[in-house]
């Protein structure tokens, strides 16, 4: 057994520790959060790695992959982590590219692969609905074909960043009669077609990061269903695959405990800093332990993978322990800010002269906090994940 | 042993609850915290018509000789409609100070118009350095001819915008966190040297950043004896305490029975989801925690005038119990509602935000337990 990286990854590791420190805009560093960017801004990281032909390690080399071994990969997510780059947006990248590049024919893959690559094409996830959440099999959307197209009428709902989407990949019921699982179809949506009305949801945080899309009488080309008709579940579940493998966050969250640390040395309890507290010391040092059991889980994983085992339901754990830590540090970064965890960052559209109190660190610690406990809902709730570990691990 | 109420307070329970039910549902609400005063002052007139400022005043003082259970009662039906107007503030700091600590003419020249529902108060107290602790002070008060100079720098002062008077702690003498040498003055928000920077706060509230820059005040303004405030200070904040433990007692009434009512209406799988048992255990854990929290309301507003060591440990308690149980209740509600109880179309946030921020003022989780183990 050994834990240690091979004196190659470690090289590897300079190498792109030097290019992140060298090509990383330095006038990004100080925001963190999307809300406050552009939408230019936001696909700043992601066209610079395009440039470099880094943007999808985790892709094959043929589509445009960079060949990187499984270590490698986990290596480049943790010197990004380490140095704070944007995350890349998943819905092309890490969500439909995949799909795309296994199950779609090769007009697709020439079609859709490249704007994914190049971050010319936006796209967002037309999964969840009203009345299909953790149930998402539950979909009502219905796609009925006639002559060369498809006829969609439904409303999805919690669409990420759909305000700026070019493109929507959705799941659409093409057989009423089926079984749950087996009408479902994989239909690729121009957002620009007929018919498609985007409407924003604002979250208790202020901020307006998911909407609601109405799909009434949406013509889509019968070219763009993926794969089979009836067959969408099956893309749709190796999706969610991919969605759940890299949700624990490891490297980033322990950024953000760095950050907790160093807001909690500068926080004073009686002229001393709150971090040199018994009470408060101890649940730092509580966090950073569940992070490391998950890090060395994770590098578990990752072991079994590299000698090709696929990502099982263990997966599960990633996602479960990995935003209950990315919660906890939200939590206890508000605790530590103190009485200004009151203030209200004001969100929307700005003067630009709104009057923020307290020191810059306490800045939307509150509002971070309230925001994340979306992560324990989304990607499958962690009630559902709890549900897989005890099928498909323990057969209860 | 009785935990009942009187006729009267059931009477005033009642007239709280049929004027919100009519005048402060959540849209309301929402429109009041969204306006550019982020108050309503008609709806402050009509909580000083209906006699609710006075409740808690003797009669003497113009009140209706109420004490802390009228007063637990107002808060938390202000909980249940996220009340956003300055009652905590005005009558139960400022009026709190007035009241234990008060001369009789500074009683007669200051209740009257918190009664009336003409004076808004604020309590400028924290400064960025102190955290929780009361007497960590960097503010002074300097003895200036009969009267006092003050000078200093008061954090997230809740309510300052809409306020014309404050209640101001500083330093008269001693070091910066000496138990001696606390001051309690009453001063004019528009008084020279007075400025502040006001700004909405997370849970649909205002607040104000203030500085005082050589405040000139004159010897009526200092509440009780010079230097020896602190005590009185815990005293009003304790109180202030067991109000905002009615006012959480409140908001997870009312998620509790939102979340219940959810989960029995939400279909997942083709049947309502209350029918999965962690769920079913879930809400009977939110339960569980909001019984504790009635029970430890109820036992800090029958403690508060019990000697300084039960007082305490009455309030640390109950903080502690509503920190936790409002964390978890919280939680749980947004968690069990889904993506819906992310938005901010939906009330379950908006109580989950007050909650939060309830657990901060006057000391969070961590600072109760410590003041409940060291209590003598």
């Amino acid at each position: 057994m050994d834990m240690s990286f091979s004196p190659q990854d470690l090289a590897f590791r300079d190498e792109v520790r030097t290019f992140i420190a060298e090509n990383y805009p330095k006038d990004l560093k100080s925001r963190r959060t999307r809300g406050e960017m552009t939408k230019e801004e936001i696909l700043t990281w992601h066209r610079i790695l395009y440039k470099k032909g880094w943007v999808v390690p985790h892709w094959p080399v043929e589509y445009g992959g960079t060949g990187w071994t499984i270590t490698q990969r986990y290596i480049w997510n943790e010197e990004n982590a380490r140095a704070e780059t944007q995350a890349l947006l998943p819905f092309g990248l890490s969500m439909v590219g995949p799909v795309i590049y296994t199950f779609g024919n090769e007009e697709q893959k020439k079609r859709f692969l490249p704007g994914i690559l190049s971050a010319d094409v936006w796209w967002c996830q037309g999964y969840s609905e009203p009345g299909a959440g953790s149930d998402l099999a539950g979909l009502k959307t219905r796609a009925v074909r006639e002559g060369d197209h498809y006829v969609v009428n439904g409303h999805k709902i919690w669409t990420t960043l759909a305000q700026y989407a070019d493109w929507m990949f959705c799941l659409v019921r093409t057989d009423a009669n089926a079984k749950a699982q087996e009408g479902i179809s994989f239909l690729l949506i121009d957002m620009k077609t007929p018919g498609i009305t985007v409407r924003p949801i604002i979250t208790m945080d202020g901020a307006h990061e998911v909407n609601e899309v109405f799909l009434e009488d949406v013509k889509v080309p019968a070219e763009n269903l993926i794969g089979e008709e009836n067959k969408g579940w099956t893309y749709a579940k190796f999706l969610l695959g991919n969605e759940r493998s890299g949700i624990a966050g490891v490297s980033r969250s322990k950024k953000a405990i760095e950050r907790l640390k160093s807001i909690a040395t500068a926080e004073l309890v009686d002229g001393s800093p709150l971090l040199k507290t018994d009470e408060f010391s101890r649940k730092v040092a509580e966090l950073e332990i569940d992070l490391t059991a998950l890090e060395v889980t994770e590098l578990r994983t990752l072991a079994a993978e590299s000698k090709g085992a696929g990502p099982g339901p263990e997966a599960s754990i990633l996602k479960i322990r990995g935003t209950e830590i990315q919660q906890r540090i939200t939590e206890l970064t508000l605790e530590a800010v103190g009485n200004y965890g009151q203030v209200n960052v004001p969100t929307g559209e700005l003067t630009g002269n709104e009057f923020v109190a307290g020191p810059d660190y306490s800045n939307g610690a509150a509002q971070n906090y309230f925001n994340m406990r979306k992560t324990s809902i989304y990607g499958g709730s962690n009630e559902i994940q709890h549900n897989i570990i005890a099928k498909m691990v323990l057969g209860l | 042993m009785d935990f009942s109420f009187t006729e009267e307070q059931t009477l005033l329970r009642n007239t709280v609850q049929s004027l919100l039910a009519d005048k402060y549902d959540f849209d309301t609400r929402r429109k009041i915290a969204k306006s550019p005063e982020g108050w309503s002052q008609a709806m402050w007139q009509q909580f000083a018509e209906l006699g609710l400022l006075a409740a808690p005043f003797a009669e003497e003082l113009g009140g209706l000789g109420g004490g802390s259970i009228e007063t637990m009662i107002l808060m938390e039906e202000f909980g249940r409609h996220l009340v956003v107007e300055p009652f905590v503030e005005t009558v139960v700091v400022a009026g709190g100070f007035l009241r234990e600590g008060g001369s009789k003419e500074q009683q007669e020249a200051h209740i009257p118009g918190i009664i009336g529902g003409e004076t808004v108060w604020a309590f400028a107290y924290a400064e960025p350095q102190g955290r929780y602790n009361l007497a960590d002070l960097v503010t002074t008060a300097k003895k200036d001819g009969a009267g006092y100079t003050i000078n200093g720098y008061k954090a997230v002062v809740l309510g300052a915008p809409w306020a014309q008077k404050l209640i101001v702690t500083a330093r008269t003498s001693g070091g910066q966190r000496d138990r001696d040498g606390v001051s309690v003055f009453i001063v004019d928000k528009n008084a020279a040297g007075v400025s502040n920077r006001d700004y909405p706060t997370v849970d649909g509230r205002r607040a104000s950043e203030i500085t005082f820059e050589n405040v000139k005040v004159g010897a009526d303004a200092l509440i009780g004896a010079e230097g020896k405030g602190l005590p009185l200070v815990e005293k009003i904040t304790d109180q202030a305490i067991a109000a905002l433990s009615a006012e959480a007692v409140g908001c997870m009434g009312e998620l509790n029975k939102a979340t219940v009512e959810y989960c029995k209406t939400r279909k997942q799988f083709g049947v309502p989801i209350g029918k999965f048992q962690v769920l079913q255990h879930r809400m009977v854990d939110m339960f569980m925690a909001y019984e504790q929290s009635v029970s430890m309301t109820y036992m800090v507003n029958l403690k508060l005038d019990e000697n300084e060591a039960e007082r305490t440990k009455a309030a640390a308690g109950a903080k502690v119990q509503i920190g936790k149980a409002g964390r978890f209740v919280g939680q749980q509600a947004v968690q069990l509602h889904g993506g819906m109880g992310m938005t901010d179309e939906l009330n379950v946030g908006h109580y989950f935000k007050r909650l939060t921020m309830i657990d901060t003022q006057f000391g969070n989780v961590d600072h109760q337990l410590k003041r409940y183990s060291t209590a003598a």
